[in-house]
């Protein structure tokens, strides 16, 4: 039998929660130190000095806390994990719509090679963008809930074909019964006042790329001449967030080997009237130099445990955020087929090219032997979704024990394509800071719960 | 219990069921770097995100 319980400490102002997460029931569990190392060696194993600590618990101590265990592995609460069957669908619900090939800045570390993704710097027409909505609503079967991500390059670059895509995709949504959100990821370089009140009106969530401190995105992300655009992204950001309300947006930053202490950028995010805030670390082959390399996730994890102390004392203090790798939700949250099958993509997610090319998802746009066929001309070849449709995390031999399993569900696809070479093999990296991020939301969950209770 | 005290736990029924409508654009996950618990079930809309009111 397969058993996966994961024990941690967590420290908030010099006070240690010891912790025990549980993926199967995604349970967590508070324990005393005793129990915490009971429950290791059982599950996990022990350091040198907790393996002494644990010799030297008495008999009693023991026996007591291992019948607490007996009690929780009964209820499905502690240790056994099984799989989980997981249900094939050729439903297609989500695409991404590389509207513009193009962009008007020159990210440093960009995955889409200025925003062609080495294809040339085409712009989508709006007979491709229709088309690409009518593939969406034929793909869809019975699902209700369909999304089309705008993306590029810059997808504001190409406002009259999303202006006439949403137009156009309503009325089909409406006409084939289904809902359809749309959604924007944009650099806000073009972030006027139209664009301003089209996208708050007209779009479900809105991501908008800043990274940080302003020494800190001038770095990597400059307009094409190498200028700052630092000042007039956040004023229009901020433009954007005085109208959004309680809408869905995000403020999404990338942080590199230059900003390792990335906790500060977060902040400085906040700081700067955003509470809906997501930093990530950049994904670039190790000889980069801002690749988050081995030798740097050390670091990565210790700025974790800085950001994670300095949020619960934020939100605490009356200046709440959220921070997205920091949300987790213990009482539901997804169901396990999203947890076992992630993204979806090359299935369920699929992305469009600016001439119609049908990709497993953005990041495989433009590469060779991933085309899987074309809006326009109706061709679509299934066996490349046959292959993504076995990529869920039961097939993946790394996450078979990894307590993380059912948060990454194996974690990105096109990171494992490029950096492990193998769709089926997580990318190394990011499992270490996925963990650790896992690890500071289930904290964080502890510590608040504790101090909402005592109020 | 003396030693361990469930503070969290998943109704497994929300956890098994699959309607298959929650999110699945890179927006509700890849470009925020594939962390699949943070979506929200369509059938339930909740998640930390919204529950600001309830934080402290």
């Amino acid at each position: 039998m397969r058993l996966i319980t994961h024990s941690f400490p967590f420290t908030y102002k010099g006070e240690t929660f010891y912790l025990v997460y549980h993926p199967y029931s995604n349970s967590l569990h508070s324990v005393d130190r005793k129990a915490y190392l009971v429950i290791k060696n059982k599950y996990e194993e022990l350091s040198p000095q907790e393996l002494a600590d644990f010799s030297a618990l008495s008999d009693e101590d023991v026996r007591e806390i291992e019948a607490e265990i007996a009690e929780l592995e009964s209820q499905g609460l502690i240790g056994v994990d099984v799989t989980f069957p997981y249900k094939k669908s050729d439903v297609v619900k989500a695409l991404c719509l590389h509207v513009c090939h193009d962009c008007n800045l020159r990210c440093k570390y960009c995955f889409a090679k200025e925003g062609t993704y080495n294809t040339a710097r085409d712009y989508m027409t709006e007979e491709v963008a229709r088309a690409a909505i009518d593939f969406l609503i034929e793909k869809s079967g019975t699902r209700h809930n369909l999304e089309i991500d705008f993306f590029g390059g810059e997808p504001l670059m190409n406002m009259s074909v999303v202006k006439s895509a949403v137009e156009y995709g309503k009325a089909r949504a409406k006409e084939a019964g289904k809902e359809l959100s749309f959604t924007m990821t944009t650099n806000a370089v073009l972030l006027n006042d139209e664009n301003i009140e089209f996208l708050n009106r007209e779009m479900d969530n809105v991501v908008i790329s800043i990274d940080g401190r302003e020494e800190v995105h001038n770095r990597v992300r400059t307009t094409k001449s190498g200028a700052n655009a630092y000042g007039a992204i956040l004023s229009a950001a901020r433009k954007f967030r005085a109208v959004r309300g309680d809408k869905r947006y995000y403020i999404r930053g990338t942080f590199t080997a230059y900003n390792l202490d990335f906790a500060a950028d977060v902040l400085a995010l906040a700081d700067a009237g955003f509470d809906q805030i997501s930093v990530e670390p950049v994904v670039l082959p190790p000889d980069n130099p801002m690749a988050i390399t081995s030798d740097k996730v050390g670091t990565v994890l210790k700025e974790y445990d800085k950001l994670a102390e300095a949020y619960i004392d934020r939100r605490a203090n009356g200046k709440w955020f959220n921070f997205f790798h920091f949300m987790i939700d213990l009482e539901s949250g997804p169901c396990i087929m999203k947890r076992l099958s992630g993204c979806s993509a090359g299935c369920g997610y699929l992305a469009i090219s600016p001439v119609g090319d049908i990709y497993p998802c953005h990041q495989f746009v433009g590469e060779e032997g991933y085309r899987i066929g074309n809006v326009l001309d109706g061709s679509f070849d299934p066996s490349i979704r046959d292959t993504f449709s076995e990529i869920t995390v039961n097939n993946k031999a790394k996450c078979e024990n990894c307590f993380a399993k059912y948060y990454c569900s194996g974690g990105c696809v096109a990171a494992s394509h490029y950096y492990e070479k193998d769709l089926f093999t997580p990318y190394g990296a990011g499992c270490e800071m996925m963990k650790k991020r896992l690890e500071c939301s289930l904290g964080i969950y502890a510590v608040e719960k504790k101090y909402n209770e005592k109020r | 219990m003396k030693h361990i005290s469930t503070i969290a736990k998943t109704e497994r029924k929300s956890t098994v069921i699959g309607c298959a409508e929650c999110q699945s654009s890179c927006q509700s996950a890849c470009k925020t770097s594939c962390t699949v618990g943070n979506q929200t079930c369509k059938q339930e809309e909740r998640i930390n995100n919204t529950k600001k009111k309830e934080t402290l």
